[in-house]
């Protein structure tokens, strides 16, 4: 049977995956905007930085994570003494390199979906007379639904299979940092085979709920027009 | 929709910009006026800039240099560094693709357009077009002549100053377009202002355009009326490869 410590457990992992995809969702959109449509020097880097999780090993990111949350350094010091925040092992230090590790996921299904929608859609927008914002609100957003659908559903299921980064900044510590997959490791290595597949059974089907979601609308663009 | 005040309306070009056609690189450069009531035709072969020009004018994309006047009001001045943004010119932009919105109905399509709503002005040029059967339709369900008289009437919704068409008739078979430029004529004479219309179409030069524009690699190389334009073998026209 599950007990409490089981659903905790699953609750903290969706917990994780929720707020990493609403953050990701607010900060992502204005960055896939700025990638799909505007022209700046920088723009190679920043593509490149944004899709750095996707060859990076997760262990990487969590070590510079680390360092950075360490109050022996300029920005944990800074929490540390301005904010009182001690970021490494918590959840929001969890958090935050969540957010950084997932970024592609988000970012380039928004981007794909921007660049697709016709240029003559935005420029009519602007000849009759509608502002930057109120084209994306009206005209953009309501044509990309499915890359929106995408971007949230990538985003939440690759958070919840997140593994290194999560052990690498929050270490193991239950009802805080210990997610699901962090749980599966932990109770094999405990010899707890029918609890790590309790827990591989629930992130597999969620993965794949969530991945037919998204194949199922890709293949039916059209019912959102 | 109510005819729009007469008012006399002028459009003053004066513009330069390095284009990259197939051909290589080449200078857009057209210097004219066009006056009120006036449906001027730019007319010539692929990348000649008819469509830059129609762009240039909606603000659309940028001239190295040279000054764009409507009435009183600078659109670009290259010198005093003005640029008016395509949403504060107020023109009607048409595009090849018509651009409507697919997640809009017809009804929407057209409201959208208006600064002011005013559902009113909607039903009335939906009448016009005689698109009230199909104002709950949205764009995929529509025909080509259909979401050409949508577009038009998107664009005039919004009251615009000048009325820009690009091709409006180019996606269409040939008893579709001899009937939509009909439409065409409607709108301009509704909206009472100027309206320039990208073609490589004579037929559509004649039956439509008081004057035309003649372009050749950015170059004007005529203009005038369209008899004079097409039908004096003297002209620059003739020994340009328009050979009709």
């Amino acid at each position: 049977m599950m007990n409490q410590d089981f659903i905790n457990t699953l609750l903290l992992t969706g917990r994780l995956a929720g707020w990493t995809t609403a953050i990701l969702f607010v900060v992502g959109f204005p960055i896939a905007y700025l990638l799909a449509y505007k022209r700046f020097w920088f723009k190679p880097v920043l593509e490149a930085l944004i899709s750095m999780p996707l060859v990076l090993p997760p262990t990487v990111l969590g070590f510079y994570m680390l360092v950075a949350y360490s109050p022996q350094n300029a920005f944990g010091r800074m929490l540390s003494e301005h904010f009182n925040v001690r970021l490494a092992f918590s959840f929001e230090g969890v958090l935050i390199a969540s957010v950084l590790f997932s970024l592609p996921f988000m970012i380039q299904p928004l981007q794909n979906g921007l660049t697709a929608i016709p240029k003559s859609f935005r420029e009519t927008a602007y000849t009759l007379g509608k502002s930057e914002l109120t084209t994306f609100i009206r005209v953009l957003i309501p044509n990309m639904v499915p890359s929106i659908i995408t971007a949230a559903a990538m985003t939440f299921a690759h958070c919840i299979g997140e593994f290194g980064v999560v052990i690498m900044v929050g270490g193991n510590m239950p009802g805080e940092t210990r997610v699901a997959s962090i749980a599966i490791y932990d109770e094999v290595q405990a010899m707890n085979y029918h609890t790590a597949n309790q827990y591989s059974f629930i992130l597999f089907i969620i993965s794949l709920l969530i991945l037919t979601l998204i194949y199922s609308i890709n293949g039916k663009k059209k019912i959102f027009f | 929709m109510a005819r729009k005040k007469s008012s006399f309306n002028m459009l003053k070009i004066d513009i330069q910009r390095a284009m990259l056609t197939s051909e290589g690189k080449t200078n857009l450069e057209v210097s004219t006026e066009i006056q009120n009531n006036e449906l001027l035709c730019l007319f010539g072969h692929s990348g000649a800039g008819k469509t830059t020009l129609l762009r240039i004018l909606a603000g659309l994309t940028k001239p190295d240099k040279g000054r764009i006047v409507f009435n009183d009001t600078v659109w670009f001045d290259s010198e005093k560094k003005i640029n008016i943004p395509p949403q504060q010119r107020n023109v009607g932009y048409m595009f090849q693709d018509y651009a409507l919105f697919p997640n809009m109905t017809v009804e929407k399509n057209i409201s959208f357009a208006q600064k002011e709503k005013n559902k009113d002005d909607v039903d009335k040029i939906m009448d016009l077009f005689d698109l009230e059967t199909l104002k709950n339709q949205h764009p995929a369900k529509l025909s080509g002549g259909q979401k050409q008289r949508v577009a038009l009437a998107r664009a005039l919704a919004a009251k615009p100053n000048v009325l820009l068409l690009d091709e409006p008739l180019s996606a269409l078979d040939f008893d579709m377009r001899l009937a939509l430029q009909h439409e065409i004529r409607k709108a301009h004479n509704l909206l009472n202002t100027l309206t320039v219309m990208v073609s490589h179409d004579l037929q559509e030069v004649f039956h439509l355009a008081s004057s035309v524009i003649m372009l050749k690699n950015g170059t004007v190389i005529n203009e005038g009326k369209p008899a004079d334009v097409f039908t004096n073998k003297q002209n620059t026209a003739y020994h340009n490869g328009y050979n009709i």
